[in-house]
């Protein structure tokens, strides 16, 4: 499985990202923002030769990764100026044709902004940062990127934003219901999702989405922090394993 | 423009050092020239009055490689791999606008790290306010942490952490500490000392504003009553420049073409020139024209005193110059080439072809004034007779005044705000007795914390300053580390008054005599005088950083309780030393009396013994006991560990409210296995050191015999009540 993760001035998680995909095996190329094109996928082609060239009409990349931070600033609004940048493009062209698209905090304020997420990122409720470990019931155990969550559906990652209060209407909320795009809520240890298990205010609870073709994940919490039990625990790991097993 | 009585005390300048500067640069200075010796001259940049004692601080081991004198001190971790380190205070500017001032300070202090080539893996914080009932403590605290988290969370830098205390003597003036640690490989070091005459001086980073002005000079005097209209002299921070900052200067250190490097931090452009070329025994030679200004028409007096944030001075191999531009280009920052080195060993700044300003380095630097002020010996108070009513007090209900205090409080409130998880290396979060980042990609780790007594201090600057150190050396020994050195920052009143250079003069001592034995030297620092309103000063508040190596990070320790049936012990003799306690200041009020005494011999005994349980895997956890004394240490253990505790009070001479509230110093609570028990007692007696079994951990609750059962809920419900409470949430 081939990566790329997008560097923004002012992402912070980048490095963080890198090193949980390559802890999992899957190579990744770190790409400057202002590339006008993905990698190559030469890396893979030379390791992988014969599925590479079999699938030469597949994207350059398996996966793209918007990682967490401060891209430009959060100047203007949170992932704005990023979302305009020229790499973006081709991640458009990339997620269009179906290939896998990662958010991750910032990288989820970013998706929206490119309108590949629906609904908007608001301040937390409480109008300060907030840093700490929260429980999470993964919702959708279907999608590529949380495969291997059916075995252990309430896990612990750390949120670290201070504008992750996913806000949509009660139309784009039904839809997202109904059809099951809703990737993570926030709940408690026991599993419970309400008023007390939500840290920021999201509407329904709502700690990540997909889209229509679940092939795009934008989430607030930060998976690639937690992939050691040094680091209080591996939940994020699942995540990762989920990956590579789909490949 | 005529120099007047009126310009030369508007900056700071005293009739006597006028003449000295007449004397030393054979003219009348021009306004700039007057300027730029205002921003040399001033205590915060010269040192005037603490050079003399600074001196006598132990500051080298075979693990220092650079002591205090460099942006930063550096010491050795092995493998090759070194620590940059530095706590610096941005107190004054914190107090007129708490988020700039707050944000700006961490955004220095990591600059003073990076400048050596080191990437910031953690800062830390120490922070004082005034009582949580004046009116201005509540918006200062909410601006101050929400500056700190804004600054370290933008540029990705986790804050892991620090100290929040609130003191009435902090009214008027609020102490923002900042510590940062980096990581650099012990061959790629970078200094501020300029090499070799006619190199490019290349000027990177923001542009250059009118803010921070004569900020130094600001931060070396103390406030009137028109604190407030000070604001325009404070900076305004970007944390996202810096990051592009920090990421260029780490790009461009990866090959040789830097000869020195410094920050423009106080005194901004001033300073890094002067001291990279004084440090060199060379001259610099500026055209200010070149100096990329945000703002139209900036006079050379507004650009050299400027303190604008995230600009470096480099100074460059020459033909390097290309490359270097590419870098910053790239990261979409400014770079000029501004002047070069010369032999001059003289300031000279041009500007509109003209020379506006020549100066002597020597005259800025080496010759600057230093001062032996006069100092007033500290009387200690006296123990007085006890109260007598005191035993009487009910146990449980004085614990439970401790635990919802807000100096005792859990500080979660606080370090929630701060990302402290970001770089995915932070083993021990805040809460704990050290935090603990890992050395990237290894299986070893850095313990570091922040301490300060300024309580203890006030009553007896000796033991005060030796306690610090102390308890700084404990916290590290707690989480399993070898405490290597220090980083202090010293705060206090105006040092024109006898009774606070007295208070000076001894907590130096105390902390010099500490850090002596326990062989824990003083790397790098800072000090802030001048922490004084309308003549009120501050409680003298030395704050200590102390870092520490966990070779293994297998074999480090954490505070909370981790199984049901194993034993607590205290470690270190317990005598009931009550004065200055948390216990007679929450509860009873009373607030004289001389600190708890330190033994220095005890001190180290105790410790290299919990390093040696540590090391033979004895313990299961390990806290100090400080504030507040054994009972609150083990209710922080319990409810961190979500285990109780079953205790019973040793027989011995003294009271249970000594026993149990006591701050005597040298101690550690330590829970140990059933199975390991004797052998722990056997190295504690062959070892000599004194110890006493008080308990075991049980379910559910904190429990005395005869006096109290509290369900751990509950305790832990108390000691967050307090913030929440304050800020209305929940």
């Amino acid at each position: 499985m081939k990566s790329s993760v997008i560097v923004f001035p002012g992402s912070n998680c980048d490095r963080d990202v890198a090193v949980a995909l390559e802890k999992f095996q899957i190579k990744n190329q770190m790409v400057w923002h202002d590339e006008s094109n993905l990698p190559k996928s030469d890396l893979v082609e030379i390791k992988n030769q014969m599925v590479w060239h079999d699938e030469s009409n597949l994207p350059k990349s398996d996966l793209v990764v918007l990682p967490g931070g401060f891209s430009y600033g959060d100047y203007l609004r949170t992932g704005c100026i990023a979302s305009k940048s020229r790499i973006i493009n081709d991640v458009l062209k990339h997620a269009n044709r179906g290939g896998l698209v990662l958010g991750i905090c910032n990288g989820f304020q970013i998706l929206i902004e490119t309108g590949l997420l629906p609904g908007v990122l608001l301040r937390n409720k409480k109008l300060r940062f907030l840093s700490k470990n929260v429980f999470l019931k993964v919702i959708n155990v279907n999608s590529k990127f949380c495969l291997n969550y059916n075995k252990k559906n309430i896990i612990k990652l750390p949120i670290a934003h201070n504008e992750g209060n996913y806000f949509a209407n009660n139309a784009l909320l039904k839809k997202l219901e109904d059809r099951n795009l809703i990737a993570f809520k926030y709940c408690n240890e026991k599993g419970d999702i309400n008023n007390t298990s939500n840290p920021n205010g999201s509407s329904n609870n709502i700690a990540g989405i997909l889209n229509n073709g679940k092939n795009i994940l934008g989430m607030m919490p930060h998976p690639e922090r937690l992939i050691d039990p040094l680091l209080s625990g591996e939940d994020g790991s699942i995540m990762f394993e989920s990956l590579l097993k789909s490949h | 423009m005529k120099i007047t009585p009126d310009i030369i005390n508007n900056h700071g300048i005293k009739p006597h050092e006028y003449k000295k500067i007449i004397s030393l640069i054979g003219k009348e200075p021009n306004l700039l020239e007057l300027g730029i010796f205002s921003a040399m001259w001033n205590e915060h940049c010269s040192y005037k009055s603490s050079k003399k004692y600074l001196k006598t601080l132990p500051t080298k081991n075979k693990k220092v490689i650079q002591g205090p004198g460099e942006n930063a001190g550096v010491v050795d971790i092995e493998d090759g791999d070194a620590l940059v380190f530095k706590i610096e205070s941005h107190n004054h500017p914190s107090y007129i606008e708490p988020y700039q001032g707050a944000a700006t300070g961490v955004g220095g202090i990591l600059r003073d790290v990076f400048t050596m080539g080191a990437r910031p893996i953690a800062t830390l914080n120490s922070i004082h306010f005034g009582n949580h009932n004046h009116p201005k403590t509540k918006n200062l605290l909410n601006g101050v942490v929400s500056g700190i988290g804004g600054y370290g969370n933008c540029i990705g830098i986790p804050t892991v952490g620090g100290e929040v205390k609130f003191d009435n003597s902090y009214n008027e003036n609020i102490l923002v500490n900042a510590m940062a640690v980096g990581l650099v490989k012990k061959n790629k070091i970078f200094y501020s000392k300029a090499k070799k005459v006619n190199q490019p001086v290349i000027y990177v980073g923001s542009k250059t504003g009118r803010d921070g002005i004569h900020g130094a000079s600001m931060a070396s005097a103390e406030f009137d009553e028109n604190a407030d209209e000070k604001k325009p002299t404070v900076q305004v921070g970007d944390p996202f420049t810096e990051k592009l900052l920090l990421e260029a200067c780490l790009e461009l250190m990866k090959d040789d073409s830097i000869i020195s490097i410094q920050d423009m931090g106080a005194a901004g452009l001033t300073s890094s020139s002067v001291e990279m070329a004084s440090k060199g025994n060379l001259g610099i030679e500026i055209d200010l024209d070149k100096v990329p200004c945000r703002e139209e028409k900036m006079t050379p007096y507004e650009m050299m005193l400027s303190e604008s944030q995230e600009r470096m001075l480099l100074i460059l191999n020459s033909g390097k110059e290309e490359n270097a531009k590419k870098i910053f280009n790239k990261w979409g920052l400014d770079f000029s080439i501004i002047g070069k080195t010369t032999s001059s060993k003289n300031l000279v700044l041009n500007f509109n072809r003209k020379e506006v300003a020549n100066l002597p380095l020597s005259s800025l630097s080496s010759d600057a004034p230093v001062y032996d002020r006069k100092w007033k010996k500290n009387l200690i108070s006296k123990k007085k007779n006890l109260p007598k009513d005191f035993k009487s007090l009910k146990i449980s209900e004085s614990l439970k005044k401790i635990l919802i205090s807000p100096n005792n409080s859990e500080k979660s409130w606080v370090w929630e705000q701060y990302d402290h998880t970001v770089m995915g290396d932070t083993v021990q979060k805040p809460g704990g007795d050290s935090s603990v980042i890992r050395i990237h990609e290894k299986n070893k780790g850095v313990a570091m914390t922040v301490d300060s007594s300024s309580h203890y201090c006030l009553a007896d600057p000796i033991t005060g300053g030796k306690q610090v150190v102390c308890e700084a050396w404990r916290n590290l020994i707690s989480v399993g580390s070898k405490p290597i050195a220090i980083t202090n920052c010293l705060n206090f009143g105006s040092p024109e008054k006898d009774e606070i250079m007295g208070q000076f003069v001894e907590t130096i001592d105390g902390i010099s005599q500490a850090c002596k034995y326990l062989d824990f030297p003083v790397v790098s620092g800072n000090v802030s005088f001048y922490n004084e309103t309308q003549s009120k000063a501050i409680s003298p508040t030395p704050t200590i950083g102390g870092v520490g190596l966990i070779k293994n990070l297998d074999y480090m320790t954490t505070i909370n309780l981790k199984e049901i049936g194993s034993y607590i012990l205290v470690v270190g003799k317990t005598l009931g030393h009550l004065y200055q306690s948390e216990f007679f200041r929450e509860v009873l009020e009373i607030k004289d009396g001389p600190p708890p005494e330190i033994n220095l011999f005890n001190e180290k005994n105790n410790g290299l013994l919990i390093q040696t349980l540590i090391s033979k895997k004895l313990v299961n956890s390990v806290h100090d006991i400080s504030s507040g004394g054994i009972l609150v240490a083990l209710s922080e253990m319990c409810i961190s560990g979500k285990i109780g505790a079953n205790i019973k009070v040793p027989r011995n001479n003294i009271s249970l409210h000594e026993y149990l509230f006591g701050e005597d110093q040298s101690r550690y609570l330590i829970e140990i296995n059933e199975e390991n028990n004797v052998e722990v007692s056997k190295i504690l007696e062959k070892n000599n050191i004194y110890y006493e079994i008080i308990g075991k951990t049980q379910k559910d609750s904190l429990y005395l015999n005869n006096e109290f059962n509290i369900k751990l809920n509950d305790l832990s419900e108390l000691n967050s009540f307090w913030f929440r409470n304050y800020f209305k949430e929940n």
